[in-house]
Formats: structure tokens, C-alpha cells, sequence
């Protein structure tokens, strides 16, 4: 027993250190499976404080680029009002419909939900956003985020009473369901290889759909997470993947990951439903 | 300033530094630059081993917090407060220079070059730990490699425009046993 206690003196500092190491090592291994971190949701709020006091320095000096981006929103939406539009026909009134403007939330579909950016990396192989609106505010987990020009930024995974960290489309568990703009069959999962930010690959789409460098990119919609149409980006280089009939597809992201400031999150009012059905589904096949 | 207020005020400074100025530089998909660890670094030499080694782990798991990566920097840090004596008493010129000077600098350490090796020696195994553990989860070794090497020499280039920038005023004290 005394040589026990002698051997723990001895390498007292060695096994300190392995201790911490193991620890830290643990810390790698439970974040990177679950998703949350121990406390994650309360360092989230501490580190949240401190990101918002730097970022009322640092939009300071972005005012003028954040103008531009209000600038080219208000455009796009101003095109969407229905006094935008008049019908050559005289004797065809246009009648408003009640039900896309539906304030109960009986028919609305998606909610799009404005947050400030307070936190962004591109530098590491997992990177994550933090926005300035969480529980408190209804903003809930797997929500997807897009940046004002419509531009896909990446998915809700964790959620404190008033900040959120997204997942951006620069992590490399990150995947998202895509398509051709110019030509739907050619669909695959947007994926990023951990190298360049704003270069992401798009993969799985087959050679028998019609693509070239230029075309845009956007979601498939077949998910319950983002609705049909956001941009996701252009493609710059393209091959034929001779071994898989499959192209070899590298775009450049819609979202400018360099220079976050605003977000929306998109809320998906059906997404409950769907996903109770397909529980039902599944119990149903497993008995 | 007594010793232990100068040493947190560097441990906030530096956690900003890095993660306000350094990590929103982009110089290039290999290079990631680091400073934050010239904490451990400037560490004084009489300090107990384990309280080095918690205070390296409260550094790394700060800016893990910031980063939303909890373990990485954690792990690294670690390592070189472990390594850093045993460096030091390698490295260190006479016996009991250690004794004369508080923290390790060019001056207490009898040279540029010992502490070039000091400081290169620990940037590189802090790099390559840090960038292994995280090769372990991407894959892509010979990336990492690369990225080690290259980050560690932006690292030293930081670390010694930072000393002669903050220059350390550090009293030669004799009769200290």
C-alpha cells in the first residue's frame, strides 16, 4: 500500500497531465458525436455576451456594406408587392386572397425569422455561427439559416434562451439536399472538403443531367428544412467522375461566409406533422 | 504589477487577441496564425507543474468556448505546459539562471537562440497536436502536415514581433533562494 502511495507521488504531475489529456480528448470525442458539449448551452450564453460587445465595435465599421445588402433586400421585396403587378385584361379584377396573408398561421408554411450575426469562424474544419436570437425569441433547433441575398448559410443545432449557433455549410458533417436550376433531375447533397471557405462540393449528381460552369445551384425543397429555390451557388469547376457516372462538381457558395452580419432563419410550420407522420411509419413497420 | 495580476491580464488579452484580430485574418487555407499560447510560454519558472498545466487547460478551453470546438486547444495547451520544464532545464545556460529571472525570455534564457528553439520547439508541438487531433476526425494527413510547419513559422514570426513590441523589463535578482 506505501508503495502505492509512493508511486502516486512520484508521477503526481504525470498523471495530471494525463488526466487533462484524457479529459480533453474526451471532450473532442462526446462534442463531435452529440452535438453538445457539456454546459454548452451555458458557455454559449457567457461567450454570447462577449461576442455582442465586440460586434457593436465591429459593425461600426460595416455599415456601409451592411447598407448594401438592406439596399438590395428591400429591392427584391418591393418587386414581390401586388401593386407591382396589373393585368392587361380590364375586365379580370385581381382579388387579393385572405389565405397567403393568413395572420392565424392555419396555411403559412414558412416563417422567416431575422437574427444578427455575433459570431463567425471560416478558419477551422468545423465552423459555426452564432445569432442573437434563440428560445426565447422562437427560434428552435434544425431551423435552416439564410443570409439577406437568399444565399444558404447552414442549419440550427443548438439553441440558449437568446442565442443560437448554427451550423455553417463550412463543417464537414454538414449536408444539404440540392439541385440544378436549369435542370431539376440532376439533384445530390451539398457537402464542403474542409479546404477553401466559400468553395463547396456538390455530389451524387448523376452525368445524365445537363450542367455547366455558370449554372446556379439551389435547394431541392425536399427536406422539411429549407423550401424550394434558395441559393445555394454557381459552379466553377466540373468533370466527369469516371469511375462512378457521377460528376465531380465544386461551386461557389451564394453566401459570402466571409462577411456575415445578418441571417434569417427559416421556420417550418409543417415540420411537426411531417415528422409525427413519419414516426407513425416506422412504428408501424417495426411491429 | 505583481505577478499574478500581470498574468491574468495577459491570459484576457491574448484570449482576445486571438480570437478577435487573429482568427478573422484570412492569409491562406494552410495558414491558421496563433498566438494565444505565448501565455504558457511566459509562464515564470517557479510555478508548480499542475497548477501550469490547469491554468494551460483554462486557456485552451477558453477559446474552445469562443469557437464552439470544446477539447482541441484544451489538449494542446496541455501538452506544452507539460513539456515546458523539461525544455527549460535543457535549455537553460547556468545553474540557477532560473532562480535570477521570473518568466523565460531572450535575455534569462542566455541568448535569442536557446529561446528561438524554446518557443519554435513548443509552437510546433502545440501546432501539431492541435492539427493531428483534428486530421484524426477529416482525415487529409498530408495537409496537415504542411499546415503545421507553415503555421508554426507565422506563429514564431508573431511571437517575436510581440517581445519586441511588449518588451519585458525583467530585474536581474541575486540572494533569491
Amino acid at each position: 500500500m506505501r508503495n502505492v502511495f509512493l508511486f502516486l507521488r512520484r508521477y503526481a504531475t504525470f498523471l495530471f497531465f494525463l488526466l487533462l489529456q484524457v479529459f480533453s480528448i474526451w471532450l473532442i470525442v462526446n462534442y463531435n458525436k452529440y452535438h453538445n458539449a457539456i454546459g454548452s448551452a451555458y458557455m454559449n450564453e457567457l461567450t454570447g455576451i462577449v461576442n455582442k460587445r465586440y460586434n457593436k465595435i465591429d459593425n461600426f465599421f460595416q455599415l456601409k456594406e451592411k447598407n448594401d445588402s438592406l439596399q438590395k433586400e428591400n429591392e427584391r421585396l418591393r418587386n414581390k408587392l401586388v401593386e407591382n403587378f396589373e393585368s392587361p385584361d380590364t375586365t379580370n379584377k385581381i382579388v387579393a386572397d385572405s389565405i397567403p396573408y393568413d395572420t392565424l398561421g392555419h396555411y403559412r408554411k414558412w416563417l422567416y425569422q431575422r437574427a444578427k450575426v455575433v459570431s463567425n469562424s471560416v478558419t477551422t474544419q468545423n465552423n459555426y455561427i452564432v445569432l442573437n436570437r434563440g428560445t426565447a425569441q422562437q427560434l428552435n433547433k434544425d431551423e435552416g439559416v439564410i443570409d439577406p441575398n437568399n444565399g444558404v448559410v447552414g442549419i440550427v443545432t443548438e439553441v440558449s434562451a437568446n442565442y443560437a449557433v448554427v451550423m455553417s455549410l463550412l463543417h464537414k458533417d454538414s449536408k444539404i439536399s440540392a439541385i440544378l436550376k436549369n435542370d431539376p433531375t440532376g439533384g445530390g447533397s451539398i457537402v464542403w472538403d474542409g479546404k477553401e471557405p466559400n468553395y463547396l462540393s456538390f455530389i451524387n449528381v448523376r452525368q445524365s443531367a445537363k450542367a455547366k460552369k455558370g449554372d446556379t445551384v439551389i435547394t431541392s425543397g425536399i427536406t422539411p428544412t429549407f423550401p424550394h429555390g434558395m441559393f445555394v451557388g454557381i459552379i466553377d469547376q466540373i468533370a466527369p467522375d469516371k469511375s462512378t457516372n457521377n460528376y465531380i462538381i465544386k461551386l461557389r457558395s451564394g453566401a459570402n461566409f466571409y462577411n456575415l452580419q445578418y441571417a434569417y432563419a427559416i421556420k417550418n410550420f409543417q415540420k411537426d406533422e411531417i415528422d409525427k407522420l413519419l414516426e407513425k411509419v416506422k412504428t408501424k413497420i417495426s411491429n | 504589477m505583481s505577478t499574478l495580476v500581470k498574468n491574468i491580464m495577459r491570459f484576457i488579452l491574448l484570449i482576445l487577441v486571438q480570437f478577435y484580430v487573429l482568427d478573422k485574418i484570412h492569409l491562406h487555407q494552410m495558414i491558421t496564425p496563433y498566438i494565444y499560447f505565448l501565455f504558457i510560454l511566459w509562464m515564470p519558472f517557479k510555478m508548480n507543474r499542475s497548477l501550469q498545466m490547469l491554468l494551460a487547460f483554462l486557456l485552451g478551453f477558453t477559446l474552445d468556448s469562443f469557437r464552439h470546438s470544446p477539447g482541441f486547444h484544451a489538449a494542446a495547451c496541455v501538452l506544452i505546459a507539460y513539456v515546458r520544464p523539461f525544455l527549460i532545464n535543457i535549455l537553460i545556460p547556468q545553474e540557477g539562471a532560473d532562480s535570477n529571472y521570473e518568466e523565460p525570455s531572450a535575455r534569462s534564457m542566455g541568448g535569442v537562440f536557446p529561446y528561438l528553439i524554446y518557443a519554435g520547439l513548443l509552437s510546433l508541438l502545440h501546432h501539431s497536436w492541435l492539427f493531428f487531433l483534428e486530421a484524426m476526425e477529416v482525415g487529409n494527413f498530408w495537409y496537415f502536415i504542411v499546415k503545421t510547419f507553415l503555421s508554426t513559422i507565422i506563429s514564431l514570426l508573431l511571437i517575436f514581433a510581440a517581445e519586441l513590441l511588449f518588451s519585458r523589463k525583467q530585474k536581474f535578482r541575486t540572494n533569491t533562494v
